[in-house]
């Protein structure tokens, strides 16, 4: 494509509305399942590693 | 690089020792997806031409067609994943099935709805309940229901097993999907890439669509290592491995 300047790439030729619509949820879409995957091994890990069984685990692995 | 046959497979196959083989696995696929991501954007949205028919509407493919063949690919190897912990009572085979449904999902969710934004300015509808459109709702319910199917069931192990049931069941869904544009008169086009034709679009259009789905496969891996190792840690938090694993990875 031939995008003279920042608008016209926007534009996307009149079908901004759909292209973009499509890109902007797919990156959310990514961001969020990222961060709720790493947010479940974070909590997976914490509750593993919680204080009444880590009291049962060598001292050097708090 | 060694024979396969000097791979310790049985020992790999224990979560024990998958753990940490994801651990150090999911930058290199991170990296790889980040990559491939910034070159198919690049090469769909900068270099690919506008084409002659469809305007610039048609660079939605480069989300649409990937995703659709995630949606569709990953899951065939759920299913496979599901009949090797059937056939072999694997935990590791069962975990992998269920880390990868989420993905699996969301890929269909983004098939679909990327599919709604292309259809509005192709066909002038959002929406049609032809063949092939159909055909991928009803994949994404089969994802809903493994999910919500292993959600239901308290004991993990009885999970793993009516969940694989019900989902090597629903693949037959997949070659229907796939097969849809060629067996129905359906509104969706037909296969845009075919391995026995020429290709029909233009190079730069191939490429970036075939860069995007490297990219698409690359996250779906890393994101699955990810998620399957937080199965595991939630599956075996009372092994004593896990214990002694958890505080060098942390």
């Amino acid at each position: 494509m031939k995008a003279n300047g920042l608008s016209e790439f926007l534009a996307m030729g009149g079908y901004a509305f759909y292209v973009w619509t499509s890109y902007v949820v797919a990156a959310i879409a990514v961001a969020v399942e990222i961060v709720a995957v790493r947010a479940r091994l974070r909590a997976a890990v914490k509750s593993a590693l919680r204080p009444e069984r880590a009291a049962s685990l060598p001292d050097d692995t708090q | 690089m060694r024979p396969m046959s000097s791979i310790p497979w049985f020992r790999l196959a224990s979560p024990a020792s998958f753990f940490p083989l994801a651990r150090r696995l999911v930058p290199w696929f991170s990296a790889g997806a980040a990559v491939l991501a910034v070159a198919g954007l690049w090469l769909g949205l900068l270099v690919a031409p506008t084409d002659a028919q469809q305007g610039d509407a048609y660079r939605i493919i480069f989300i649409h067609v990937p995703a659709a063949w995630m949606s569709m690919f990953i899951y065939i190897v759920m299913a496979f994943w599901c009949a090797v912990s059937l056939t072999f009572n694997t935990r590791l085979a069962a975990m992998l099935a269920q880390a990868l449904a989420p993905t699996g999902a969301m890929f269909t969710v983004l098939a679909l709805i990327t599919g709604a934004m292309w259809g509005k300015p192709a066909w002038g509808t959002y929406w049609a309940w032809d063949a092939r459109m159909t055909s991928e709702l009803i994949l994404l319910f089969l994802y809903f229901g493994y999910m919500a199917l292993r959600n239901a069931i308290d004991d993990p192990r009885r999970a793993d097993r009516a969940s694989a049931v019900l989902a090597l069941v629903g693949a037959v869904n997949v070659p229907i999907i796939y097969f849809s544009v060629k067996w129905w008169n359906t509104l969706h086009q037909g296969a845009s890439v075919s391995m026995t034709s020429a290709p029909t679009m233009a190079v730069q259009m191939l490429t970036g669509m075939l860069v995007m789905a490297f990219a698409a496969w690359f996250y779906a891996i890393a994101i699955t290592l990810i998620r399957v190792q937080a199965i595991i840690v939630e599956r075996e938090k009372n092994a004593r491995w896990i214990g002694e694993l958890l505080p060098r990875t942390r």
